[in-house]
């Protein structure tokens, strides 16, 4: 009872953060001397009617708090208005936020499960030959630009012709069949998640060092090898779960710093994700889509914070009791 | 002095102090070690790979470094514009050759380079981007932007994080929420998507000056959050100690409090955010300029000079391009591994019981 007590206070909690989220960017996107429909005007698809819509939806006839109430209301109900080239903008998202979860999964998968295994070594070895060189390789992968590598790794598909050079999809991928559709899509998706494993690697990698360190060198680890309990049941058994709890705070954290390590990586591989189409957005001062991806962007974000906390609510005994 | 030991004694954190006192000595006299200047452009000579140079004469004898100018032609069969080699004169480098004036540190009028051709010639030793400019002088004056932009922000970030985070640790209670939840709101906003929307609103038409100093606000922007975060939590310990409530007995005001009896006890941690924190705002900085929302041209900043390797036959067959990454990434591997030296010996816990 007491974890869906939690869970719920931390859902309740998000709502205020979101709303102070919306007026943050609402204001610093009004207070621009962008035309906000400049580019629907310039537009000769977009009729006078939709325009007359969209100033009437908007409320840009009216003050400036008069409007953040009319676009709040219109948000919670799902209606985002229309992107510059007259395309709803929920449609948009409903696009692109799938390959950016894509994308972010597909590495946070793989930097766990390289990570924290490489974290484990690193400790129960440390000092050695072999913890140092990961130390190395851990400075070398946090200190590349991400756009940069991503270059790199496009110089070095265009060369080998191994991987197709950006995007998610080959051209003809419609008339694929399902198993070659799934292919297709991986293929894709090995360089751009290649940068961001590496870029997020040795943070991970580093902070389970730190953590099983820590918890190598606590009484309960000295009092279960005085009793004589074989190595590997230290090491995994007891050490382990107690290290990997704070990586779960982590997980958040590193849900966000991939949203925006994202976009860059994403803008270089062409890849149709979040990241790239705020970025497109806000070149063309497309502010229906600025404002509606800066908020998608930012509910990922605290939802990602909200599944660790939940998940290190499951794994943490000590959290549930004390309530 | 016992920090300049320690880090002495890491090779890795010796090696990267180095290669910074270098890299900023370099910038500092860009002027002088540059062989043109940042506004020089050669408008026939664009995309012109970088100079060979040479130490031994076709005819196999030693002799001082020399090099060749290119001379441009279209080549009807490649259907492009490709370098040749004009064998014909040779052209000494020399140091310490006349060139653009310039005035060294600002101040002292001068027009000697340290090296160079003579006139007529051309010495590119990393070539010439789209505009006939010469990348090894333009990845100096960028280095000038990219090196100090962090540094800059940080003067801002750190003040404000620290009175801010003071503040609502010290007076907790309803201040402290509201505080709190605002400096969340901030953070919950991924980084770069706020960095881009910031950077894109900036109106056009500003002087190249204000552009940097607005970069610099924004970069700002989004780094105090975090910061003050962390500040609250350790004023919240603190302000319960014995001398603070000495202080308060004595009838300090809560600002002098706050400033003088609080906040110097976080002065090491302070010093290891500080180190750790200026290569996330030169990565930053390079990637708003790469996506041309951060230094414009014609200012040069390595960032911006990465622009031209978005463009496939940039990367295929001009690969020196793409030399500002490199430097980028020297840059932040070496305040990485400094900070680490600085962090290992101001907060050894944080090491893992070493």
């Amino acid at each position: 009872m007491k974890f869906w007590k939690y869970a719920g206070k931390r859902l309740l909690q998000t709502i205020p953060l979101l709303i102070i989220v919306s007026l943050i960017s609402f204001f610093i996107i009004r207070i621009s001397p962008i035309d906000p429909l400049a580019e629907l005007r310039l537009n000769p698809s977009i009729s006078q009617e939709t325009l007359d819509k969209e100033i009437k939806r908007l409320n840009l006839d009216k003050p400036i708090y008069v409007q953040y109430f009319s676009w709040a209301k219109s948000f919670v109900k799902g209606d985002l208005g229309y992107t510059s080239a007259g395309e709803k903008v929920s449609d948009k998202l409903k696009e692109r936020i799938p390959n950016t979860l894509l994308l972010t999964l597909v590495v946070i998968f793989m930097t766990w499960s390289v990570g924290i295994p490489l974290g484990i070594a690193a400790a129960y070895k440390k000092e050695s030959s072999f913890d140092r060189m990961l130390t190395v390789i851990a400075s070398i992968g946090m200190a590349i630009p991400s756009f940069f590598f991503a270059i790199l790794m496009l110089i070095f598909a265009v060369k080998t012709g191994w991987f197709p050079v950006g995007g998610l999809t080959s051209y003809n991928f419609n008339e694929m069949s399902f198993g070659s559709k799934i292919i297709d899509i991986a293929r894709h998706l090995v360089l751009p998640s290649l940068v961001l494993f590496t870029i997020s690697l040795s943070g991970l990698q580093r902070q389970m060092r730190a953590n099983m360190l820590e918890v190598m060198d606590s009484d309960y680890i000295k009092f279960a090898r005085a009793k004589g309990v074989s190595e590997f049941k230290v090491v995994f058994k007891h050490a382990l779960r107690n290290a990997v709890n704070p990586m779960i705070t982590l997980l958040g954290f590193e849900f966000a710093g991939l949203l925006s390590g994202a976009a860059l990586t994403e803008y270089v591989f062409q890849y149709p994700g979040l990241g790239r189409l705020i970025l497109e957005a806000v070149m063309k001062s497309d502010i229906n889509l600025v404002m509606a991806s800066l908020m998608m962007g930012t509910i990922m974000l605290i939802a990602g914070n909200l599944i660790a906390d939940i998940l290190l609510m499951i794994t943490d005994p000590r959290l549930r009791t004390k309530g | 002095m016992e920090i300049i030991q320690k880090i002495l004694k890491d090779k890795f954190a010796f090696t990267a102090l180095i290669v910074l006192m270098i890299l900023y000595v370099v910038i500092l006299f860009a002027d002088f070690i540059a062989p043109y200047s940042s506004t020089y452009s050669n408008r026939d000579m664009s995309y012109a790979p970088p100079s060979q140079i040479y130490m031994i004469t076709e005819e196999g004898k030693w002799s001082l470094p020399y090099t060749y100018n290119y001379v441009r032609e279209y080549e009807p069969a490649l259907m492009q514009t490709i370098y040749k080699q004009d064998r014909g004169v040779k052209y000494y480098i020399k140091p310490f050759v006349k060139g653009e004036k310039y005035k060294l540190l600002g101040i002292i009028p001068c027009d000697r380079h340290l090296f160079g051709v003579r006139d007529g010639g051309y010495i590119y030793p990393l070539g010439t981007d789209i505009n006939g400019r010469d990348v090894f002088s333009r990845l100096l004056f960028g280095g000038r932007i990219s090196m100090t932009i962090g540094f800059l922000s940080l003067f801002i970030v750190f003040p404000i994080g620290l009175l801010y985070g003071g503040i609502s640790g010290y007076f907790g209670g309803i201040l402290d929420t509201i505080m709190m939840r605002f400096a969340e709101a901030i953070m919950a906003i991924p980084s770069f998507y706020l960095l881009i929307i910031l950077a894109a609103i900036l109106p056009s038409g500003m002087t190249s000056i204000q552009r940097f100093c607005l970069i610099v606000v924004i970069l700002a922007l989004i780094g105090w959050a975090g910061f003050a975060r962390v500040v609250r939590g350790m004023v919240l310990s603190i302000k319960n100690e014995e001398f603070v409530q000495a202080a308060k007995t004595m009838g300090a005001s809560n600002l002098r409090i706050i400033l003088k009896h609080i906040l110097p006890q976080t002065t090491s941690y302070v010093i290891i955010a500080m180190t750790l924190s200026v290569p996330s705002y030169i990565l930053a900085e390079s990637g708003l300029s790469f996506l041309g929302l951060g230094i414009q041209q014609p200012d040069a900043s390595w960032g911006n000079m990465l622009k031209e390797a978005q463009e496939f036959t940039n990367i295929l067959y001009r690969p020196w391009l793409l030399t500002p990454g490199f430097l980028i990434f020297i840059a932040v591997l070496s305040f990485n591994l400094l900070g680490d030296a600085i962090r290992d010996f101001l907060d050894p816990k944080s090491s893992g019981g070493k």
